[in-house]
C-alpha cells in the first residue's frame, strides 16, 4: 500500500512562467516545473539532464510531438516527455517525474517521485 | 599472391584522378604504387589557376594530399621526374637515378604550353601560364612592369589576361586568327565576347601574326606584327595553344602522332600493352583532349583495365561552359554549323549583351550545336538535347528566345532524360548513376554528391542534379519535404515572407493561421529569430519568451554544466583601459574564467544564472553594452589596427569597423554573422574568412561576402571593389536583409551562397542592380533594425520581472549544489566527474 499522499508548498503561480520552465528545490532534488495554463497544469521532472550531467532542464524550450509534450534539453537537444519522463530520442532514459497540483495561487508537489528511483536506467 | 608493381608518371590533375579512381575501384591494395611528380608540389587545379591571382593559396588549389596518398600506401616522389622508360627490362629510371622496375606503367606527363618560335621569344619576361611555378615568375614580371601581352585568344589566353589584369597591368591579347576563341564560337560570338572584354579594360588585337620580339622604347619589349603594326610591352605572356609531352614515349620506341600524342587505344593502352597513357600527353582516333573531364574519363578507363574491368573509352564530348573574366560562354557540338544541311538559328541583344545560337540538323530534329555568349541559362539543357540526341520541340528557337510572360518555361525536365544521360561532366556521373545512389538510400544532394562525386567538380551541374535527385526521390515515394517541422509545413523562406506580408507579430498569430500543436524546438526559435529580424522587439517579452533557446532567454552563452558566459560588445575590438580594468574587476569580483576571443572581446566563464544579473548590471554601469555572443545574430567586425597607426594602412578600418558594428548590433538572422575590416591589402584582420569581410584599397573598399572560417572553412567571394562608404554600407545592408530573407534555418552566409541558385553573379544582380526590384525594401528593412535597437541587458535589468527569472530556484537561494570548479593555471575550470566524486578543494 503506497502511503497516504502529501502535498507540499513550493511556489506560487506568479513564480511560474507561462509555457516554459523553472527550477524548484524540493527536499533536495532539483525539479523542473513547466506551466502550460491551457491545460491549467504544471509539469514536474527531474532537473537533472543525464546526457549533459548538468542542471538545466528547466531551461529547455517545451515543444510538442503529435499529443506529447516534452522538454528540449537546451544542452545537446534530447527531448525527454514531460508526462512520462522518457527520453523521446532514447526511451533507455526516464526521467523521475512528480506529481503536482495547483492549489489557488499556490503549486503544490508530492515530493514522492512518481517512479521508482530503482527503474532509472544509467546513460 | 604478390601485387602488380604500377608505376604512375606524372601528378597533375589526370594523374590525381587516376589514384583517386583506383582507390575508389577498392583495387588500390593489390597494386605496388610508385608516382613520380615532376613538380614540387602534388596535383593542384589548373582549371582555377587564375585564382592564384584574387587571393587562392597554391594550398586552396591542392587535389592531392600528402596524409591522403599516404593513407592510400603510395611510395610517393615529389620533385622527381622520370627521364627514361626502358621496355625490354620494364624499367623506369629517374633524375635522381632512382631505377625502378614496373609490371604497368600509366602516363600522365599532361602538355606544355607552346610557344612559337619567333624571334626573340626567349627573351627575359617571355613567360608561360601553366604551374604555380609560371604564376610565381608572372607575379615577379609584374611586379617591375606597366603593360602585359597574352599571346593567343583561346580559352586560356583569356584566362591568362584576367591574371593580368588582376595584377593590375595594362593588358593586352594579340590572336592571330580574326576572333577570340576561334575553336568554340563563331564570328557574332566572337565579336560580342570581345566587346564585352575591352569593356573590362583588356585590349584585343585579332589578325595578328606575330613577326619578331625586340628591345622597345617605352617598355622592355617591343612586339612588331606581320602587318607593320608595333606593341610596346614589359611583359609577353605565351598561351597559343598545347602540345603533348611525349618525350618518354618517344624515347622508348612507344608510337606517336604525326603531330604528337601518344597514341592509345579504346583502353587507354599505348603501342607497349603494359603501358596507359592518359590525359593531354595521350592520342585517341587522331585527337588530343585538352579538358579536364575527358582526361578524367581516361584515368578512369585506365582503372578499369588494370583492374579487369571493360570500359572504354569513347572520345569525350567538348562543350564547355566557361566564365571569362565575369562574362558566361558556353559552346556546344558543332557550334560552328560544319555538318552539312545544318541550320542555324541566333538571337542577338545587344542591350543585354546576349548572344545565343543554335545549330540544328536538317530536319530540325536534332540540335547539333549552340553558342551562349553573356547569358549560360539554358547550358544545360541544351546539352542534354545535344548528348541524348532527345528531339527538339516543334519551335527550337523557344529555347534560346528570351521568355515572354505567360510562356512557358522552356527547360527540359530530368524525367524526358535517358539512363544514359550524363550529368556530372567532370567526373562522368550519368543519370543512371544518380538514380542507383539515390535506390541504394541517398536521401539528399549532398549525400548523391559524396556517393557519385556528381557537382564536386565545377559545379555546373548542380542545379540539374539537385532536380534530378529530388525528381528521384519523389518517384521513389519519398516525400521531399521542405516542412520546417511537423507544425509548419512551410519552409523558414515560406514563413519568412507570410510573417512579413501579413504584419505577423507573434508565433500564436502564426501557429493559429498556418500552423498546428504547440510548436517545437525547431520552429520556435526559427520563428523567434524571424520576428526579431522583421520586428525586432524585445526578445524576452513575455511572447517572445517561450521561443528563444536558452542562451537568448538568458542572455549569455551556456556552458557544459550549466553555467554561463557573459561578453560584453567590444566593438571594432577597440577599447579604452578603464573598460578594461572594469572586465578585469568583474572577472575578478566573480572569478569567472576570462579568455581572449577570436572576435576581439573578452569572455568571461562560469557565472551562475543567479549572478547574471548583477554582473551585468555593473557591466552597463561602466558603459557596456550586451555583445549578443548567445544569439544567432551580429556578432563581431575584428578590425586590424588600420591608416591611424599601422605604417602600411591605406584606410582608417578600425573606425568603419566600430560603425560597421554599431549600425547592425543586434540584428538576428538565421545564423551568426561574423565581419572583419582589415586596412591594406595584408588583411590583418581576415576578412576574407567572414561573412562579410571588407578590406581597403588605394580607390575605397573592397567587399566580400560569404566566406567563413570555422568547421566548413569558405574563402569569401569578392562582391564589389572600390566602394565609397556609402555605397559599402548599402550593399551589406542588402545583402544582409536578403540573406535573411532567403536563408534557410541555421545556414550560414557560406551555405547559402552555395546553394543560392545563379550564385555570387545573381545576389550581385539583386543587390547591385536591383534585378528584383526589392532594393530599397530590403534597405528600409534593415533601416527599421537599425532606428529600433536597444540594448537587452540594459532593459532587463531594468525591468524586475524580467530579472525574476535569473534564479536556479523559485524556492530557495542555494546555489546549484552540481557547478564545482578546481582551479587550473590560476583560474577556475568546471570539475570532471572524477572530481566531483572525491572530496577536493573547492574554488569560488
Amino acid at each position: 500500500m503506497p502511503a497516504a499522499q502529501q502535498w507540499i508548498h513550493v511556489c506560487n503561480i506568479d513564480d511560474l512562467v507561462a509555457d516554459s520552465g523553472v527550477c524548484a528545490l524540493v527536499e533536495e532534488r532539483q525539479v523542473a516545473l513547466f506551466y502550460v495554463p491551457d491545460q491549467r497544469r504544471v509539469y514536474a521532472i527531474d532537473n537533472f539532464d543525464p546526457v549533459g550531467q548538468a542542471n538545466v532542464l528547466s531551461r529547455g524550450l517545451i515543444g510538442s510531438e503529435g499529443d506529447c509534450l516534452f522538454v528540449a534539453s537546451p544542452l545537446y537537444k534530447e527531448r525527454y516527455c514531460l508526462d512520462s519522463g522518457v527520453c523521446l530520442d532514447n526511451d533507455a532514459v526516464v526521467l523521475d517525474t512528480w506529481k503536482t497540483r495547483i492549489d489557488g495561487d499556490s503549486l503544490l508537489i508530492d515530493p514522492r517521485p512518481r517512479q521508482p528511483v530503482a527503474m532509472r536506467k544509467a546513460v | 599472391m604478390s601485387k602488380t608493381r604500377l608505376v604512375v608518371v606524372g601528378n597533375g590533375m589526370v594523374g590525381h584522378q587516376f589514384l583517386q579512381s583506383l582507390a575508389d575501384s577498392g583495387h588500390m591494395a593489390a597494386f605496388d604504387v610508385t608516382v613520380f611528380c615532376e613538380e614540387p608540389r602534388l596535383a593542384y587545379d589548373r582549371v582555377y589557376l587564375s585564382a592564384w591571382f584574387s587571393g587562392s593559396t597554391a594550398e586552396d588549389l591542392a587535389l592531392g594530399q600528402i596524409d591522403q596518398y599516404r593513407a592510400w600506401g603510395l611510395d610517393v616522389r615529389i620533385g622527381e621526374k622520370v627521364v627514361e622508360i626502358n621496355r625490354d627490362d620494364r624499367l623506369v629510371v629517374s633524375d635522381k637515378g632512382t631505377t625502378l622496375s614496373y609490371d604497368k606503367l600509366v602516363l600522365a606527363t599532361g602538355s606544355y604550353p607552346f610557344v612559337p618560335p619567333v624571334p626573340g621569344h626567349d627573351r627575359e619576361h617571355c613567360l608561360v601560364y601553366r604551374t604555380i611555378e609560371d604564376l610565381e615568375a608572372i607575379k615577379a614580371s609584374a611586379a617591375n612592369g606597366r603593360v602585359g601581352v597574352v599571346v593567343g585568344g583561346g580559352l586560356l589566353g583569356l584566362e591568362a589576361a584576367k591574371a593580368l589584369r588582376d595584377l593590375g597591368l595594362e593588358t593586352h591579347v594579340v590572336e592571330f586568327a580574326p576572333r577570340l576563341m576561334a575553336v568554340q564560337l563563331d564570328d557574332m560570338g566572337g565579336a560580342l565576347l570581345r566587346a564585352k572584354i575591352e569593356a573590362l579594360g583588356v585590349q584585343v588585337h585579332t589578325g595578328c601574326n606575330t613577326q619578331r620580339i625586340v628591345d622597345g622604347e617605352r617598355c622592355v619589349h617591343r612586339m612588331e606584327f606581320a602587318d607593320g603594326a608595333t606593341l610596346e610591352t614589359d611583359l609577353v605572356l605565351f598561351s597559343a595553344g598545347i602540345r603533348p609531352r611525349d618525350q618518354l614515349a618517344r624515347a622508348c620506341g612507344l608510337a606517336v602522332g604525326e603531330r604528337g600524342g601518344i597514341v592509345i587505344d579504346n583502353h587507354c593502352r599505348t603501342s607497349d600493352a603494359q603501358i596507359y597513357a592518359i590525359g593531354e600527353c595521350a592520342l585517341w582516333d587522331g585527337r588530343i583532349f585538352g579538358l579536364v573531364a575527358p582526361g578524367y574519363a581516361m584515368a578512369k578507363v585506365a582503372v578499369s583495365g588494370l583492374t579487369g574491368g571493360e570500359e572504354v573509352f569513347t572520345g569525350a564530348d567538348m562543350s564547355t561552359r566557361l566564365k571569362l573574366m565575369g562574362v558566361d560562354v558556353c559552346s556546344i557540338g558543332d557550334a560552328q554549323g560544319r555538318t552539312p544541311g545544318a541550320k542555324n538559328y541566333t538571337w542577338l541583344d545587344e542591350s543585354a549583351g546576349t548572344y545565343k545560337k543554335l545549330v540544328v540538323s536538317a530536319d530540325k530534329k536534332q540540335l547539333l550545336g549552340a553558342i551562349l555568349v553573356g547569358d549560360a541559362e539554358g547550358y544545360g539543357t541544351l546539352l542534354q538535347y545535344m548528348l541524348n540526341a532527345i528531339e527538339l520541340p516543334a519551335h527550337p528557337e523557344t529555347l534560346i528566345l528570351p521568355s515572354l510572360e505567360g510562356a512557358p518555361a522552356a527547360g527540359l525536365g530530368v524525367a524526358a532524360l535517358p539512363e544514359s544521360a550524363q550529368i556530372c561532366s567532370c567526373h562522368d556521373v550519368s543519370k543512371g548513376d544518380v538514380q542507383r545512389a539515390v535506390g541504394g538510400g541517398c536521401c539528399s544532394v549532398a549525400d548523391v554528391k559524396r556517393a557519385t562525386r556528381a557537382g564536386t567538380g565545377c559545379g555546373g551541374c548542380v542545379p540539374l542534379l539537385t532536380s534530378l535527385v529530388n525528381h528521384e526521390l519523389e518517384s521513389l515515394g519519398v516525400e521531399v519535404s521542405h516542412d520546417l517541422c511537423e507544425h509548419f509545413p512551410y519552409t523558414r523562406q515560406d514563413l519568412y515572407n507570410l510573417i512579413r506580408v501579413e504584419g505577423i507579430q507573434s508565433f500564436e498569430q502564426l501557429l493559429a493561421r498556418y500552423g498546428r500543436g504547440k510548436g517545437c524546438h525547431i520552429c520556435k526559435p526559427a520563428v523567434g529569430s524571424i520576428l526579431a529580424s522583421c520586428w525586432n522587439d524585445y526578445v524576452l517579452d513575455p511572447k517572445h519568451l517561450i521561443l528563444q533557446d536558452t542562451n537568448d532567454t538568458f542572455l549569455a552563452n551556456m556552458q557544459k554544466d550549466g553555467t554561463y558566459s557573459v561578453v560584453p560588445r567590444i566593438a571594432g575590438g577597440e577599447i579604452t583601459p578603464d573598460k578594461l580594468i572594469v572586465l578585469g574587476e568583474v572577472a575578478r569580483d566573480y572569478n569567472l574564467y576570462t579568455k581572449i576571443t577570436g572576435g576581439q572581446r573578452v569572455d568571461l566563464f562560469g557565472a551562475r544564472l543567479e549572478q547574471l544579473p548583477a554582473i551585468w548590471r555593473r557591466l552597463i554601469d561602466a558603459g557596456f553594452e550586451t555583445g549578443h555572443a548567445y544569439g544567432k545574430s551580429v556578432r563581431t567586425v575584428k578590425s586590424c589596427v588600420g591608416s591611424t597607426w599601422c605604417r602600411f594602412g591605406v584606410d582608417d578600418s578600425v573606425g568603419l569597423a566600430i560603425d560597421i558594428e554599431n549600425r547592425y548590433k543586434g540584428l538576428r538572422a538565421p545564423h551568426k554573422i561574423k565581419f572583419a575590416v582589415s586596412g591594406c591589402t595584408r588583411e590583418c584582420a581576415e576578412a576574407q574568412s567572414k561573412d562579410i569581410g571588407v578590406i581597403a584599397t588605394e580607390n575605397g573598399w573592397n567587399l566580400y561576402v560569404c566566406g567563413n572560417g570555422g568547421m566548413k572553412p569558405r574563402h569569401a567571394d569578392l562582391f564589389a571593389t572600390d566602394l565609397d562608404r556609402e555605397t559599402l554600407i548599402k550593399y551589406i545592408d542588402r545583402v544582409l536583409m536578403f540573406y535573411i530573407r532567403t536563408a534557410d534555418r541555421l545556414q550560414r552566409t557560406s551555405v547559402w551562397m552555395e546553394n543560392l541558385e545563379g550564385g555570387l553573379d545573381y545576389l550581385r544582380d539583386v543587390v547591385i542592380n536591383d534585378s528584383l526590384g526589392v532594393a530599397e525594401e530590403l534597405e528600409r528593412q534593415m533601416a527599421h533594425v537599425v532606428e529600433t535597437y536597444e540594448c537587452e541587458w540594459k532593459k532587463t535589468v531594468n525591468d524586475a520581472d524580467a530579472v525574476k527569472r535569473f534564479r536556479q530556484f523559485v524556492n530557495s537561494d542555494q546555489p546549484d549544489s552540481n557547478v564545482v570548479f578546481v582551479e587550473e593555471r590560476g583560474q577556475i575550470r568546471p570539475a570532471r566527474p572524477e572530481e566531483k566524486a572525491e572530496p577536493i578543494v573547492m574554488v569560488g
